[in-house]
């Protein structure tokens, strides 16, 4: 992960790096894992040369929000098989939740995570510890001591921190440790066991339904709570018009709040519960659709792309959540949520660029500086300038075609989830190379070298 | 024997003719139009199918009217009833309607929870298609349960109500028994009372109803409505795929007034969560279809339920069991619409 | 395709008195007969043999109509429609002489679906049968008692009655295929 000790001349691809203001045509050397020079008409002196000609070479993406199942669920997932379907996406660096089994709130299993990662992972891991023992949400976690071990952030992700008053404590606890938390924002009883959006799709399925209500009655805790803290909350995978209002006004205010978007809450509406293209003429009850926060309307996803546009959310980060086909193969009430989203996240998220909704340079900024600076990333030892191609920064880079067009095969992802309501989608945007500490974690056949 | 009646019966004599048009004259029945292989809800029938199921269950009322009730129709077909909650009434009405037609009857009463009790939903279905079941019906706590099973399987699958989404055998029998009294429900004004939100008999009867052209009024308490039922606002295409629209109403009185049909639904004290409504007693004060309530509507509409009836909760006695029910007929007539279906799912594949 | 008229209206009405006639003759008399029309044109024709009988002796025979959908072993074959009307038998055939009545014998299939049904509704004394036209190739050993014309065809022919009642008039067509 750290310190290959090739050099790596990237020529002639465009370079962007909107954290800082880069969009130009260029050549990138990498040495020693980090980023040695950014400049035309670099020497070659011995480094594999890399033709990126027609290709965008941006800062390693970096995805604050995902899930990788090991330990406990390793027939779901294994931090190997993860961070291989992370390199494919184009992520070199991944913070994963601490929804695993057992949780992680001590520093026995960050220590596991990280022992792990450095022998069978293609792409830096960065583990997030949980805000409550065990996740039960009764009690803090012993904070400190995690943030010692390593973790990058707290969050009880899969739950949220139902309860205010410690939510409140964590937000003061860590106060002293310089860590956000990240809020899983989802009501519990006004949530009420919902599987999907509460609006017509869920009354015509017959489904049980959640409300815009349960996520914003959270969002709108959180910012009361940062605000009497002054300590940093980050809202996680927001997906309604109420949310994206309230963050708005909020960091108008000045509140400590960041926010982050999942490419499917970018794309798909809860419409995709009830159709299939693999199935046009009946009802699907697509479990791959099933998720939380649920997809919701096309108004719903019109904010979020807004929120994105206008800097009120901070990061895309994909809540690649995988599962095993049989946890899937099941009535809809009793499947789990999640879409493995890493193999898809960018492809799905240039339809927006090529539709004209959004900047290329906005969306590569938050998938690279916007979520290092939601969660503050780069200020953990070895991570300066992480997110970006600037001189001394880790040499994570991301070589992609934006117009390549290819189709969604979830039977050949690198992750052991298929799930994924994307299955023969044709997207446009291809990852080619991945490139993480320097050393190449992922190619695509077509790339010279 | 006439003189004029020859034995002409060897003959060929005739005129010739030679004809572009055929004779003025009705066509050959045509082949029927049915081209279903499940019946999963009513949401995708046409008003053309609805009517084909009307006449066959005419057909079938007739069979069971015979002294030995009994055709070889089904004689060598496997119907596999799997009913994952229990129901006397509706198992009992397939298991007479297969036996009828002449096929073989198994009943299945399967565990609630596929997912803790072992085999799951997929595998079931695949053993009874080992077995060589060739219609399944099906009855599951959970929506789109029945989707799922006709996924996996050869067999035909007929939806017995799934969670809250659809119960189209019992929407088809409410509406024959409409019809056998009302003619047709062209325009006519049919009000559903009660628990709309966990009601698949609702939904269903929302489809085949207005499908059929009829005018459908919800009533119940707003905590018992579901959310949506306006459809998609702004700019969503879906809005062929939201429910069929209708009017709602959470004033009984003002819902009940000059309708042509009463159609009452069970208060579903078992699938409702607590707190929905307050008490049952404030909801019989407030919905409860009484004497004084149905003189509202007009002298002639029918009182339906689909059973079993909350007697003194959902209507009062006197109605239940007054002149203008029709209840009884609604479980005569289920046999004979569940006859009907087994029959054209069988023989409508040609 | 050719169409030829093989059966005039006059040619129909003959046909159905003398079949009426041999009927009576043949079960010296009316006692205890009950005609059964075939759905569909079995039945006008069922009642126009009835109604001759009326005529010339003055006796009422009841007429009933059977559907033998829910009795076909044929279903499958292209043409035949999957609808079934209701079948209405108003007496009790058991120990009565039934009269079947249908428009055209063919294979005989539809005649053994009949005799299915009708014992299901009771035990007659005899059934017979009677049709307007007889086409030949019969798959089963089925046969009638009384025959309005026997017309020789082939296997690509189609053989169609007209009722006033149903079709708007009276006529029996041979539709014989191309290149005959």
């Amino acid at each position: 992960m750290n310190g290959g000790k090739a050099k790596l001349l990237i020529r002639g691809g465009r370079i962007l790096d909107p954290g800082a203001g880069v969009d130009k045509v260029g050549d990138i050397l990498i040495q020693e894992g980090r980023i040695a020079a950014l400049q035309p008409g670099v020497k070659e002196n011995g480094a594999t040369v890399i033709d990126a000609k027609g290709l965008i070479v941006c800062p390693g993406l970096v995805d604050i929000h995902c899930h990788l199942r090991d330990p406990g669920f390793e027939y779901k997932e294994t931090i190997e098989t993860g961070t291989l379907a992370a390199a494919r996406g184009g992520f070199t660096t991944v913070c994963c939740m601490p929804n695993t089994q057992p949780p992680i709130d001590s520093r026995a299993t960050v220590e596991y995570i990280q022992r792990t990662a450095s022998l069978t992972a293609a792409v830096r891991v960065l583990p997030i510890g949980c805000v409550s023992k065990g996740r039960q949400g009764k009690e803090l976690a012993e904070l400190g001591d995690l943030a010692d071990a390593g973790v990058v952030a707290f969050s009880d992700d899969g739950s949220a921190v139902a309860d205010a008053a410690l939510m409140r404590k964590a937000l003061e606890y860590c106060r002293a440790l310089g860590l956000p938390i990240s809020d899983h924002c989802e009501e519990p009883s006004l949530a009420h066991d919902g599987v999907m959006h509460e609006g017509w799709v869920a009354a015509r399925l017959g489904l049980r339904g959640q409300p815009a209500a349960a996520e914003e009655s959270l969002v709108a805790r959180d910012i009361a709570l940062a605000e009497l803290t002054g300590s940093p909350v980050h809202i996680a995978h927001v997906s309604t018009r109420g949310s994206v209002d309230l963050i708005r006004k909020a960091k108008a205010r000045g509140a400590p709040v960041t926010a982050e978007v999942t490419p499917h809450h970018l794309t798909l509406t809860h419409e995709s519960v009830m159709s299939s293209p693999s199935l046009p003429d009946e009802l699907a009850y697509d479990t791959d659709a099933k998720v939380y926060p649920p997809l919701r309307s096309a108004d719903d996803v019109a904010a979020c792309v807004e929120g994105l546009r206008d800097g009120t959310i901070d990061a895309i980060a994909t809540d690649h959540a995988p599962h095993a086909p049989v946890d899937k193969l099941c009535e809809f009430d009793d499947a789990p949520g999640g879409i493995s989203g890493f193999e898809t996240a960018l492809g799905l998220v240039l339809t927006l660029v090529h539709e004209g909704k959004l900047e290329l340079a906005t969306v590569i900024e938050k998938m690279t500086a916007g979520p290092v600076a939601a969660l503050g990333l780069d200020r953990h030892e070895g991570l300066a300038g992480l997110g970006s191609l600037a001189p001394g920064a880790p040499g994570d880079v991301t070589i992609f075609d934006p117009d390549a067009e290819w189709t969604v095969t979830p039977e050949r992802f690198a992750s052991k989830g298929r799930n994924t309501p994307l299955g023969g989608r044709v997207l446009k945007g291809q990852v080619v190379m991945t490139i993480s500490g320097g050393r190449q974690v992922f190619a695509r056949e077509k790339v010279t070298v | 024997m006439p003189a004029d009646l020859k034995d002409d019966r060897e003959g060929q004599g005739g005129t010739a003719i030679l004809a572009r048009e055929p004779p003025t004259a009705l066509p050959h029945p045509a082949p029927g139009t049915w081209r279903h292989r499940h019946i999963l809800d009513l949401d995708d029938f046409s008003p053309e199918e609805i009517e084909l199921v009307m006449e066959t269950t005419s057909t079938m009322k007739e069979v069971l009217a015979r002294q030995i009730a009994r055709v070889p129709t089904l004689r060598g077909t496997t119907v596999v009833t799997l009913f994952y909650e229990s129901s006397t009434r509706t198992r009992s009405s397939f298991e007479l309607a297969g036996k009828v037609l002449g096929a073989d009857v198994i009943n299945i009463a399967a565990a609630a929870s596929s997912v803790q009790k072992g085999e799951s939903l997929v595998d079931t279905v695949l053993t009874l298609q080992a077995i060589g079941a060739a219609i399944l019906v099906m009855r599951h706590p959970r929506s789109g349960a029945p989707y799922l099973a006709s996924r996996h399987t050869r067999a035909s699958v007929i939806n017995a109500g799934d969670g809250w989404h659809a119960h189209p055998t019992q929407a088809l029998l409410d509406l024959f028994t409409i019809c056998s009294h009302l003619g047709d429900v062209r325009g006519r004004k049919v009000v559903i009372i009660g628990d709309i939100t966990h009601s698949r008999v609702a939904r269903s009867n929302l489809w085949g109803l207005s499908t059929m052209g009829a005018q459908i009024v919800i009533c119940g308490p707003p905590t018992l409505l579901p959310v949506g039922l306006e459809g998609p606002t702004g700019d969503e295409e879906g809005s062929k795929l939201a429910l069929p629209p209708v009017e709602v109403e959470t004033n009984v009185d003002r819902a009940i007034a000059d309708a042509d049909v009463v159609m009452t639904l069970r208060l579903q004290l078992e699938r409702m969560q607590s707190g929905l409504i307050p008490s049952i007693r404030e909801y019989c004060n407030l919905y409860q279809v009484t004497k004084e309530r149905l003189a509202k509507a007009k002298p002639s509409a029918l009182v339906l339920h689909p059973g079993p009836v909350n007697e003194g909760v959902e209507i009062s006695l006197d109605v239940a069991h007054g002149a203008q029910s029709v209840i009884e007929e609604q479980v005569a007539n289920g046999v004979a619409v569940r006859m009907a279906l087994l029959y054209l799912l069988s023989r409508g594949r040609a | 395709m050719t169409e030829t008229i093989i059966m005039s209206s006059e040619d129909m009405r003959r046909a159905i008195m003398r079949i009426a006639h041999e009927i009576v003759e043949n079960n010296r008399g009316c006692k205890d007969l009950v005609f059964v029309g075939m759905q569909t044109r079995g039945v006008p024709l069922a009642e126009r043999i009835a109604g001759g009988i009326a005529e010339f002796e003055g006796e009422t025979v009841s007429v009933g109509a059977l559907d033998i959908g829910l009795y076909r072993d044929d279903i499958p074959d292209v043409g035949l429609s999957i609808q079934i009307k209701p079948s209405d038998i108003p007496t009790n055939i058991a120990g009565k002489r039934v009269i079947l009545v249908d428009d055209v014998l063919y294979t005989g299939r539809s005649i053994r679906a009949a005799l299915d049904a009708l014992i299901d509704y009771g035990r007659p004394e005899r059934i017979q049968l009677a049709v307007l036209v007889d086409r030949g190739h019969r798959e089963l050993p089925i046969r009638a008692d009384y025959v309005g014309k026997n017309i020789p065809t082939s296997r690509r022919d189609d053989v169609q009655v007209r009722l006033q009642e149903t079709d708007g008039s009276d006529g029996v067509l041979l539709i014989t295929a191309e290149g005959e």
